[in-house]
Order: C-alpha cells, then sequence, then structure tokens
C-alpha cells in the first residue's frame, strides 16, 4: 500500500467534515427538551457562605430549578477528586482538601462554583443567576505563593493549616551536596515559570441527559478522556454506576490538557438531568474559561548547578514551589512532582540531582496538566541553567552542551528515567547547520548595524512521554493504569472499524491510525475507520494526553492487528487449504508458500464471517480482535530547538526572525500531522515566553479574565518554523514511535528566553518577556551586548 | 443581553426623536456597543439604529476632507482620495481592529465613544477637525472631554467630521499585545500655521494634545527637534501591559518615528 | 419578537426572533446551521466569521435584526456539493487545521482576504489581514500557507471575484 502506509504524508481523513462546517461539537449537540444551564460564580477569592436566598430568582421567567451545594450533599453527590497520591518527604500523605462541585459552606476563588440555575433558555438562566442573593462574608484572600505560606496566613482548606499541599522531594540529597562539595564552579539562577491559561479554542461544555426508562444517564462532554471522566463519574462522585453511564466526548476544539479534568460544570449537569427531569446543556463563555479551566504552570524556582573547572556539570540543586491553586485538580498534584523532577536531568549527564517540590494552596483557580505538563517546567529550568554555565564559564552554548550530552544508552538518571535510546549530537549537528549557527556573528554585527540587538538561543529538551507502564506510575501514586485499548473489528467485506480509547481533538488520529492499519492490512486507507470518544461504543480507555496516543495507543492498535492476522491466517489455511503456519501475509493478501494459492484480506474476512470451511469448534467464526497496551517504559522524545530573534531597543519589542527545530520522535507515521504538532506546540511555547501571563491582583481578582487582557498568540506574532527530525527508534514499543505532541510547547520558551537574555546581555527577565518587560531589561543592559 | 426594543429609523429627524428617549442608545456599527451589552454592562431600553440614514461617504472639497458618520473603517482606510488627501488618516483607519471589525466600525461610533485607547481621536484632535451633529458643530479641541466623554448632549447624533487637509501628516501606533487597541498612538499633522501632535492609549484623561512638541516642531519639523523633549509620566495610564513611565517613554520614540515618517 | 428574513447560502429564511438575537445565534439555534462557532465574548476570536453582504463580519457581535434582508455566506456554503471551495481544499492540502473549531472562521476570512488583497498573497501580508482569528493548535504556519496557495487556486480557478 504506497501513498497511505506508515511514515507518508496522507491528507487527513476528518478534514472534510471541519472545513465544511460539518463538524459535530459539544454545543452543537442538541437534545429534545433541553433546559440550560448557567453557573453563578463567585465574585471573591476567599469567603465564607452565609446564607443564599433564592426565592426572587426561582420566581424569574422560565426557571425551571435552581440547585446550590446543599442539593448535592443531600444527594450524597461526592466532591471532585485528585487521582494521584503524593507523599511528603515525612512520608505523610497529601493534604488534599474537599472540593464540592457546588461550594458548601465556603468558595475559595473567584469563579468558583455557587449555584446553578437551569431555565428553559440561557439567556433566562443568566437573568435569574443576578437575582439571587448570597450573604458572603469576605475572607482575606492569599494569592502569591509566598503569602500563602507565611505564618499566620489565612487557611484556605483546614486540612492544610499552613497551605500546603506537600513537601515533596526527590533524589540523593547527600550525595549531590557532595557534589557541590567540589565544584570549581556553581551557577545559581532563580525562575519563575509563569502562569497560562490553556485556552483551546472550543470553550467547555456539557450536556446531561438521563432516561427515566433505563435509568441511564448520557453525559456530552468536552473531555480528552472520556472513559477516565465516566470511572470518575462513576466510583468516586457516584452520578451512577459505569454500566448506567454513558459518556461522549464528540468533536473536541482543542483540549491541551485542560480538557482532561472532571470538572463540576459537567458533573452537575449530568447529575442535575436526572432532577429536572430533561437534558440540561452548560457552554462556557471565555471568560468562565479564563476564570474556572484549570490554569497551567505557576513554578517559582531557585536552581543551583555544581561544574567542574572544565564545564563538567557535577550536580544539579532545584526547590521549587508549584501554585496548585485553591483545589486539587484530577492530575495536579503529579504534576509539578512525578512529571517535573525526573526529568531535570535534561539530556546531560549529572551524577547528582536533588529536587524539592512545595505544592502551595493559593486563593486561585486551581493548577493542573498543561501541554507539556511537568516537562517545560523541568526543561526551562534545565536549559536555562546550561546557558547561563555556559555563559559565566565562558563557553559556546552548543560545545558546553555537547560536552556534558548523555552519549551511551540506556542511561539511568539520579532522578528515576532511564533513557533508552537517543542521538542527542545528531540532532545538535543538524540544528547548528540549519540554523546557521556559523555565521551568527555576522548577522548580529548585521542588526546592531539597524540600532537593534540580536540573541540567538538553544533548547536541548528532552521529555518523557506516553506516561507509563501502569506498574510504575502505580508505584509512584496514580490512581489509574496508564496503558491503552484497542479493538479491530474487520467487517464481512473487509472494511474495518478501530476502536480506541485514545481520543482525538486535533491530533488526527482518523488518518494515522488508519495509516497502521492500512499498512499492516493492506487495505486502502479509505476501507478504515476510527470509532472513540464514545464509552458505549470502545469499551476502555485512557484518553490523550502526554503524547501517549502514538506510542501507547497505537501500539494497542498493533497489537490487536497482531491477533487478527493470526485469526485470518487460520481461516485462509482452512480455504486455501494448508497449514496457518505455511500461510504468508503480504500486501493485502494470503498466500500459501511456494505455490501460487492466494486469497484477499476482504476473501477471508467474508470467510471468516460465513464460516463455510471450517468447523465451527475448529475455529471460532468472525474476525474481531482486541488487546491492551501497557508499555515497558516512558518514551523520550529529545531535539533541539533555536531561536533567533531582534530586539528594537527603543520600544522593547521583540520579533522572532528564524526558528530551528530538530525533533528525534522516533518513528514518524505522518510527517505532516508531526510537523503540525511542532508548529502548535512551539506557536504555544512562543506564547509563554512573550505573551502569555495569568494575572491575579491582591484581591485575587482575575485581572487577565479575557482576550482584551490576555495576549493570545496571534498570526502576526510568531514566526515560519523550520522544522528538521533526526530519527533513532524507540525500543519500548512495538512501532519504535516516541510522541510529538508536546515537544514544542516543552522546547521552546528557554530557547526564546536564551535568546532575550543573549540579546540584552543579562539574564534580569522573566517570562512572559513583553515589550514593556523587554524594554526595563534593555535599560540594565550592560555595553557587553551592544559592543558585540 | 438584556432585552431592548430595537429601531431602525430611516430619517435623522426620526433617529433623533427615537435617541432622546430616557434609556436609548444609539447603535452605529455595534462593535463595542454589542460587547459591552452581551456582558451585560449597558442595559438601553431602545436601540436606535443608524445604519439606514445614509450619512457614509467620503468627500474632498476645497482642502477639506468630509467623511459621514456611518462610513465604516474599511472604507476610511480604502479610500483612493482619502488617501492622496491625508494618507495619514487612511493608514490609521486600517490600523483599528481587524478586517472583520473595519467592516463594521463606523467613524462616528469610534469618535462618539471616545475609548481612550482609540485611534480616531487622536486624529480628529491632531487635524484639528470639526464633530457636525444634528444639532451643532463642535471643534475636536472642546469635543473629547475625558474618559469615555464627550460634549455630546444625550441623544445628540454626529453626522459627518471634517478634517483639513494639512500639509503632512503620520499616525504610529503602539498596540497592546492583547487587545491590540493603542497602548500608546500619536497623531502628528503639520499646517502652514503650525504642528499639531495628539496623543492616545496614554493619558488617564483620554486623548491629549502634546503641546511641548507641537511648539519645537512648529518651528523645525524634525527628529532632533524633539529628541530632547522629555514627556512627563504625570497623569499617564499604568497597567499590566504598560506602566506610566514606558508610556512617556513611547510618546517620544512614536512621537520621532512619526515625524519620520509624515507625508 | 421581530420578524427576520435573510439569504443565507443562497436560501431565503424568515424567522421571528428576539431582537436580542445575534446573527449567530439565528444561524446555530434558529437554522441549526453549526457550522458558524463562537469562541469568545469579547469579539477578537474570529470563529464566527461569515460574509455579510459579501464582506467578511464577527456574527458574534451583529445583531440578526439589525442585518434583516442581508445575504449572508457561512462555512456551509462555500463548497458545491462534494466540490470544495479551493480555500477550503488548501486548508486540508496544506494540513492548516487541527481541532477544526477555528477552522471556518480562518476561511471565510481567508476567502475575504482574497477579495480585497487579491490572489498572490505574501506571507507578511496574510499573517497581518489574519488579525482577527485566533487559533490555538496550529502556530499558523500552515494555515499561512494554505491560505497562500487557495488563493493562488482561487485565482486560477476564477474564484476570486465572487
Ligand atoms: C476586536 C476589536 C478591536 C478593536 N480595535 C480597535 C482599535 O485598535 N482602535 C480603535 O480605535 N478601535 C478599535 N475597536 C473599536 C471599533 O473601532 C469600534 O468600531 C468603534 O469604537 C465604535 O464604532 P461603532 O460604529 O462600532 O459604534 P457602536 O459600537 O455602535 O457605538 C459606540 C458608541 O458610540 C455611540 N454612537 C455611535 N454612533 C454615533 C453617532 N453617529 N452619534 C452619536 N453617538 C454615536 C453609541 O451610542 C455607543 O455609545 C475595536 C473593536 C473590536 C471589537
Ligand atoms: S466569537 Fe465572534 S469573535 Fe470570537
Ligand atoms: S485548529 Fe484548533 S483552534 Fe485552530
Amino acid at each position: 500500500m504506497s501513498g497511505t502506509g506508515i511514515g507518508a504524508r496522507v491528507l487527513r481523513k476528518e478534514d472534510f467534515r471541519f472545513i465544511t462546517g460539518k463538524g459535530q461539537y459539544t454545543d452543537d449537540v442538541n437534545r429534545y427538551g433541553q433546559a440550560h444551564a448557567v453557573f453563578l460564580r463567585s465574585p471573591h477569592a476567599h469567603a465564607e457562605i452565609r446564607s443564599i436566598k433564592l426565592d426572587a430568582a426561582r420566581a424569574m421567567p422560565g426557571v425551571v430549578d435552581i440547585f446550590t451545594g446543599d442539593d448535592l450533599a443531600a444527594d450524597k453527590i461526592g466532591g471532585l477528586i485528585c487521582g494521584w497520591m503524593i507523599h511528603s518527604k515525612d512520608g505523610s500523605p497529601m493534604k488534599a482538601g474537599a472540593h464540592p462541585a457546588l461550594a458548601q459552606g465556603k468558595v475559595r476563588y473567584v469563579g468558583d462554583h455557587v449555584a446553578v440555575v437551569i431555565a428553559e433558555t440561557q439567556a433566562q438562566a443568566r437573568d435569574a443567576i443576578e437575582k439571587i442573593e448570597v450573604d458572603y462574608k469576605v475572607l482575606s484572600p492569599v494569592v502569591a505563593m509566598a503569602d500563602a505560606v507565611k505564618k499566620g496566613a489565612p487557611v484556605i482548606h483546614d486540612v492544610a493549616s499552613d497551605n500546603t499541599v506537600y513537601n515533596w522531594s526527590l533524589g540523593d540529597e547527600a550525595g549531590t551536596q557532595a557534589a557541590f562539595a567540589k565544584a570549581a564552579h556553581v551557577t545559581k539562577l532563580d525562575i519563575v515559570n509563569n502562569r497560562l491559561v490553556p485556552n483551546p479554542m472550543e470553550p467547555r461544555a456539557a450536556v446531561g441527559d438521563y432516561d427515566s426508562g433505563t435509568g441511564g444517564f448520557t453525559l456530552y462532554t468536552t473531555s480528552q478522556n472520556p472513559h477516565v471522566a465516566r470511572l470518575v463519574l462513576s466510583a468516586f462522585i457516584g452520578i451512577a454506576p459505569e454500566h448506567k453511564l454513558r459518556v461522549i466526548a464528540p468533536d473536541v476544539g482543542g483540549g491541551f490538557g485542560s480538557k482532561i479534568f472532571i470538572y463540576a460544570e459537567e458533573t452537575v449537569c449530568v447529575w442535575a438531568a436526572k432532577k429536572v427531569g430533561r437534558p440540561v446543556k452548560w457552554v462556557a463563555d471565555r471568560t468562565e474559561a479564563f476564570l474556572s479551566d484549570a490554569h497551567g504552570r505557576d513554578h517559582v524556582t531557585h536552581a543551583e548547578m555544581a561544574l567542574d573547572a572544565s564545564g563538567k556539570i557535577l550536580g544539579l540543586r532545584v526547590k521549587t514551589q508549584a501554585n496548585l491553586g485553591a483545589y486539587l485538580s484530577t492530575f495536579s498534584s503529579c504534576v509539578p512532582t512525578y512529571l517535573y523532577a525526573p526529568l531535570l536531568s535534561g539530556q546531560y549527564d549529572i551524577p547528582a540531582i536533588y529536587v524539592e517540590v512545595d505544592g502551595i494552596y493559593t486563593n486561585t483557580a486551581p493548577v493542573d496538566a498543561y501541554r507539556g505538563a511537568g516537562r517545560p517546567e523541568a526543561t526551562f529550568v534545565i536549559e536555562r541553567m546550561v546557558e547561563v554555565a555556559a555563559r559565566e564559564l565562558k563557553q559556546d552554548p552548543a560545545a558546553f552542551r555537547r560536552k556534558n550530552f548523555v552519549r551511551s544508552f540506556p542511561h539511568q538518571t539520579p532522578v528515576i528515567m532511564c533513557y533508552d535510546a537517543g542521538d542527542y549530537d545528531a540532532a545538535m549537528t543538524k540544528a547548528l547547520e540549519m540554523s546557521d549557527y556559523k555565521n551568527i556573528g555576522a548577522r548580529k554585527a548585521a542588526s546592531a548595524k539597524k540600532g537593534l540587538l540580536r540573541g540567538i538561543g538553544f533548547s536541548a529538551y528532552i521529555e518523557a512521554c506516553g506516561i507509563a507502564p501502569s506498574a510504575a506510575v502505580g508505584s509512584l501514586g496514580a490512581g489509574v493504569g496508564l496503558w491503552e485499548s484497542a479493538e479491530v473489528r474487520v467487517n464481512p467485506v473487509g472494511t474495518v472499524e478501530i476502536l480506541t480509547g485514545s481520543h482525538s481533538h486535533g491530533q488526527g488520529h482518523e488518518t494515522t491510525f488508519a495509516q497502521l492499519v492500512s499498512e499492516r492490512l493492506g487495505i486502502p486507507i479509505d476501507n478504515v475507520a476510527i470509532v472513540h470518544g464514545d464509552t458505549d461504543k470502545v469499551q476502555m480507555g485512557m484518553g490523550t494526553y502526554g503524547s501517549r496516543s502514538g506510542a501507547v495507543g497505537m501500539s494497542a492498535i498493533s497489537k490487536a492487528l497482531d491477533k487478527i492476522e493470526a485469526k485470518a491466517k487460520k481461516v485462509a489455511g482452512f480455504v486455501l487449504e494448508a497449514s496457518p503456519d505455511d500461510i504468508e501475509f503480504k500486501d493485502g493478501k494470503f498466500s500459501v508458500r511456494g505455490t501460487d494459492k492466494e486469497i484477499d484480506f476482504g476473501s477471508v474476512a467474508l470467510q471468516a464471517y460465513i464460516a463455510h470451511k471450517f468447523n465451527g469448534q475448529e475455529l471460532e467464526p468472525g474476525l474481531k480482535e482486541s488487546a491492551f497496551w501497557d508499555p515497558t517504559n516512558f518514551t523520550f522524545p529529545a531535539g533541539v530547538h533555536i531561536c533567533e530573534l531582534e530586539i528594537d531597543p527603543a520600544t522593547g519589542v521583540t520579533r522572532i526572525d528564524r526558528w530551528t527545530a530538530v525533533d528525534d520522535f522516533g518513528n514518524v507515521i505522518n510527517p505532516m500531522i508531526v510537523e503540525g504538532q511542532v508548529h502548535g506546540g512551539i506557536a504555544q511555547g512562543v506564547g509563554q515566553a512573550l505573551l502569555e501571563g495569568a494575572v491575579y491582583d491582591a484581591s485575587g481578582q482575575l485581572v487577565t479574565a479575557s482576550y482584551m487582557d490576555y495576549s493570545m498568540p496571534r498570526a502576526g506574532d510568531l514566526p515560519s518554523y523550520d522544522v528538521g527530525m533526526t530519527q533513532t527508534a524507540c525500543p519500548s514499543n512495538p512501532l519504535g514511535i516516541k510522541g510529538c505532541g508536546e515537544a514544542g510547547a516543552i522546547a521552546a520558551p528557554p530557547a526564546v528566553m536564551n535568546a532575550i537574555t543573549d540579546a540584552i546581555g543579562h539574564e534580569g527577565i522573566a517570562m512572559p518577556a513583553t515589550p514593556l518587560a523587554v524594554w526595563r531589561a534593555v535599560q540594565k543592559t550592560a555595553p557587553r551586548a551592544a559592543a558585540e | 443581553m438584556y432585552p431592548f426594543n430595537y429601531h431602525r429609523p430611516s430619517s435623522l429627524a426620526d433617529a433623533v426623536k427615537l435617541a432622546g428617549g430616557d434609556e436609548a442608545k444609539i447603535m452605529a456599527g455595534g462593535m463595542t456597543l454589542l460587547p459591552t451589552m452581551k456582558q451585560r454592562l449597558a442595559a438601553p431600553s431602545d436601540l436606535v439604529d443608524l445604519n439606514a440614514l445614509g450619512l457614509s461617504g467620503i468627500a474632498v472639497a476645497g482642502g477639506k476632507v468630509t467623511i459621514g458618520a456611518m462610513t465604516r473603517h474599511a472604507d476610511v482606510a480604502g479610500s483612493a482620495e482619502l488617501k492622496k488627501a491625508i494618507p495619514a488618516l487612511a493608514e490609521m483607519a486600517g490600523m483599528i481592529g481587524d478586517p472583520m471589525v473595519r467592516h463594521r466600525g463606523t467613524i462616528g461610533g469610534s469618535v462618539a465613544n471616545d475609548d481612550p485607547a482609540a485611534d480616531y481621536p487622536s486624529a480628529c484632535l491632531a487635524l484639528g477637525a470639526t464633530i457636525v451633529t444634528n444639532t451643532r458643530e463642535i471643534a475636536a479641541d472642546d469635543f473629547f472631554v475625558g474618559l469615555f466623554e464627550t460634549a455630546l448632549q444625550p441623544g445628540e447624533i454626529i453626522t459627518k467630521i471634517i478634517f483639513p487637509v494639512p500639509d503632512k501628516a503620520n499616525y504610529q501606533k503602539f498596540r497592546n499585545p492583547a487587545s491590540r487597541y493603542a497602548i500608546v498612538g500619536v497623531f502628528v499633522a503639520k499646517f502652514a500655521a503650525g504642528v499639531r501632535v495628539a496623543v492616545t492609549g496614554a493619558g488617564s484623561g483620554g486623548v491629549f494634545r502634546q503641546f511641548d512638541f507641537e511648539e519645537a516642531l512648529s518651528k523645525d519639523f524634525s527628529v532632533k527637534a524633539i529628541e530632547g523633549i522629555k514627556q512627563s509620566a504625570d497623569g499617564l495610564n499604568s497597567d499590566i501591559h504598560a506602566d506610566a513611565d514606558y508610556r512617556a517613554h513611547l510618546i517620544g520614540v512614536m512621537a520621532r518615528r512619526a515625524v519620520e515618517a509624515a507625508k | 419578537m421581530a420578524s427576520v428574513t435573510l439569504t443565507v447560502n443562497g436560501k431565503s429564511v424568515t424567522r421571528d426572533v428576539d431582537p436580542r438575537t445575534l446573527l449567530v445565534e439565528f444561524l446555530r439555534e434558529q437554522l441549526r446551521m453549526t457550522g458558524t462557532h463562537v469562541g469568545c465574548d469579547t469579539t477578537q476570536c474570529g470563529c464566527c466569521t461569515v460574509h455579510v453582504n459579501g464582506e467578511a463580519m464577527k456574527s458574534c457581535t451583529l445583531l440578526a435584526v439589525a442585518v434583516n434582508g442581508a445575504t449572508i455566506t457561512t462555512i456551509e456554503g462555500l463548497a458545491k456539493g462534494e466540490d470544495l471551495h479551493p480555500m477550503q481544499a488548501a486548508f486540508r492540502e496544506h494540513h492548516g487545521l487541527q481541532c477544526g473549531f477555528c477552522t471556518p472562521g480562518m476561511i471565510m476570512s481567508a476567502v475575504d482576504m482574497v477579495r480585497r488583497k487579491g490572489t498572490d498573497l505574501d506571507d507578511k501580508t496574510i499573517r497581518e489581514e489574519l488579525e482577527g482569528n485566533i487559533c490555538r493548535c496550529t502556530g499558523y504556519h500552515n494555515i499561512v500557507k494554505a491560505i497562500h496557495y487557495g488563493a493562488e487556486a482561487m485565482g486560477k480557478a476564477g474564484t476570486a471575484a465572487e
């Protein structure tokens, strides 16, 4: 099957419906008789609820019903959960405060859910919301982490009197101390990783439905992992047992992590559908998305690196405070711990690492995984540190990195990870070439002539994708296994349906997964359909995040295809009157070795179902197989990104001139889609570095609650990207895939900041490097940059 | 949005009558008014849509450019005649918002709204425009009173704006990275009688004239002439995107760039 | 209630609506044409872009009553049956979409861009003209490419003047 198999730039099968306006997103779902939900949200960052008066609101036109936290409690509906247990270094479990879907007694951030109005129309629900009278006793808020941990600070959750969720650590403290004791040079840096709002363009939405005839619930929701949503809503929140709850995530307009989590709104919609006896629909507006989608990042870090006189890294010491917001969101606890600290070794051979992370409650929106989740934060730390160390030691940043690269595999780092394969030198060499690094001096001089400051910045990132094997993540506290499932259904005419637990919300699974099947079964790609996102169709799955759909999801499909092939060979054996061992399968045809007897895949499928040629006791009729795939390791995509930019010192405006990306994603199914993932990731990373930042004021109001204040990257803010690849196959899955969904977002921020600090000649600037920040930093520029 | 009664008068007289109602609001392009109403920050009982009144078009005659209040930003930006007469004004209109906003938003709406970060007020002030309403003519110098505050009386409707044609002019805009409105916008216009410089986006009282720059440029219309003049940060806005010092600095930079680019 | 008559993708439709009905609500809720999306409440994202009397506008910030009588083209009206409009085809050909949520607005803006700026569009122009359309997935690289080639194809197909 040339043209549509593995490695081909196949155009996306899903595109036709999107470009013709026929996509079906959750807001496009309308159930007969549906009512509309609008949430009353807390205007205060921290307050006690003394009373809620609903009478006036209930009297408003069109109101169907109004619920508060008391109603949820009366129905014994549980709170939202955090599914990853983290233990502090003293062995105590993390302090998870209760997280009711509608506030019970207290609100803890602006946007927290106080009540829900269900009305005939959304406009009527909004009208009624304004008539609810809540008597708040306003408490002082803690907004900054530094204030939250001060003695005597207001307490957000009683279970955490010091507003600290955990004090966690990883690595060898004594060994690291010893490394610093013999260091010839120590590089120190204070690093802020700015808080971001994920902002998929489709706001979250949910439609809850209840069938009183069957007692079954259906929830349509904007989810990256409908099965996990069902599991949590059933087993923990207690909406209904799993077989009575169907969760459908139709087309989803981007997620980037923020649609992994199980939120208050969908919980309330599905629960309320039964209460009011009608489907209940809720759609967030953008302001609600800003207030209540889980935010990302928000770390404050102090890092120190020990080096010998030649520039070899001896040790790394990192102390991080991670803002987790007002409640622990679904996977929040693992993001600044196990998804962060194990990546701090970067691409480097570092003998000793010690990391301490404090998770902190503040009166702000919950913080959880956002594209990259922990790995961008780790990469930012290590890549800023090596850049600054190279500068301090007056070594070329590329040469300095090369000197410290891991060169033999497998490589066990001091922080859990065992890197299985890679060639960091190859990516660096290619990136230097593509970026024309050797002529950077001339380009800097040319910029200086125009009165502009030119800088170049590297980022040699590594990430860990797949987030598995299950046993490993279980031992680290995960509440779930992180395998993936697949079912291959071959129809009697030889067309194929693949049911997968992965979820596509822009990643193009309908195409890449079909490419795999087309290649393996030798059938046209149009004969393959990918089914996902519906718990009634797909039995179980873990969803899409952590760049896991290729490495884990497709591996499950591959495993199921192995079973299909084995079974089909048996069928072919009966038809061709040969032993299955003598049957060869190639290019869609089964043949008897050494003969010209052959039969195509479609005919074997038909034979499997009519079962005329074999006895049903010897071989079961039909052709359908399923598999669960649990990887043997994380995968380790890695690469080098180089950002080159110009700063106008008069205004502080930064213009990215060139972007070079060289990534090693292992084997690639569809380069067109992979490049698209890289582009999108870089854009989000550049957004973090130059534009985006969630800002709360001292009272806990979100200042950046719309696109009027939160700077979304637009086309004019971004360059074109020069994307190249190197390849080392991944040994831990059958397809050799590593994953590509987050690389750009992980790689980009340090590349940008290393370039900016190169241009301005000092390290005194934090993200986002807005024109204001750059202009301020340029005022402090030593003549070094100008003289260069 | 709160409920309202919708009116679409076809004569100015009817519009004026309807707009005189206590809680009535005029709607031109709606590009500012509708977002405000969607967020429930405005609750007019009656909405008077000016879109059936005509009131649009650009005419150049006798050293003056007259632009009807309902002329869309896109039409101002694209007008061949205007590009010849006051290219800076056409270019400025082309910098407002985005193409879709420019297809709908109007000069009258922008001037009437007097957003402290809007572009048109600086053009009106620097060019010494005359704002013509259903009852009177108001000089730009008297029109812009404060933040979102103009000399308009309730129910008074802008019908056109008259701009004298300068020798040279230019507008330089430094965009807010999020909203893309002006953090600082400087409009410089050189007339035989002298130079006028208006600054938008920066002042805590809205658009203002920079008299020091004007005096220096009137004597010597060159970048050099204003290089040494420092804009004070007093009375300038501070927000997360730009503090007062930065805005003060940018006013100088933008003014110099405008002088350099003026044509 | 106000009666609104529009010609949407060539068909005349009349509905009685509350005057506060936005054009996007009219399309999505009255006509069940859900290809036009809503991505923000500040008129900035462009997901809701449609053509009103041939010009691109943001349907989230237009009252349906205020465009009474107008001719509207939405994303559903671009293709002729299975035959994609050249700009739609270019978005597919150059992978100018991922999740697809911004895509209808992007394509409607792109077609309008060609009407205004011609069929030979350079990167800089395209990026400037996309000021009113936000995409979170693609990083714009392939959108810019798609519009470039889509414009060229519109020139060849003679659809640019429509
Ligand atoms: C995304 C976006 C970006 C924007 N970016 C910019 C920008 O960069 N720079 C900029 O300057 N503006 C910007 N704007 C605002 C835009 O220019 C508006 O079009 C303009 O401010 C208001 O014009 P309008 O015709 O839409 O007026 P409307 O919104 O209809 O009305 C605005 C106000 O003026 C009153 N009014 C309208 N017409 C008249 C009249 N003839 N007489 C008396 N009163 C009247 C109305 O009652 C109302 O109070 C932006 C808007 C949006 C949505
Ligand atoms: S929904 Fe219309 S611009 Fe965002
Ligand atoms: S493709 Fe997802 S927002 Fe553009």
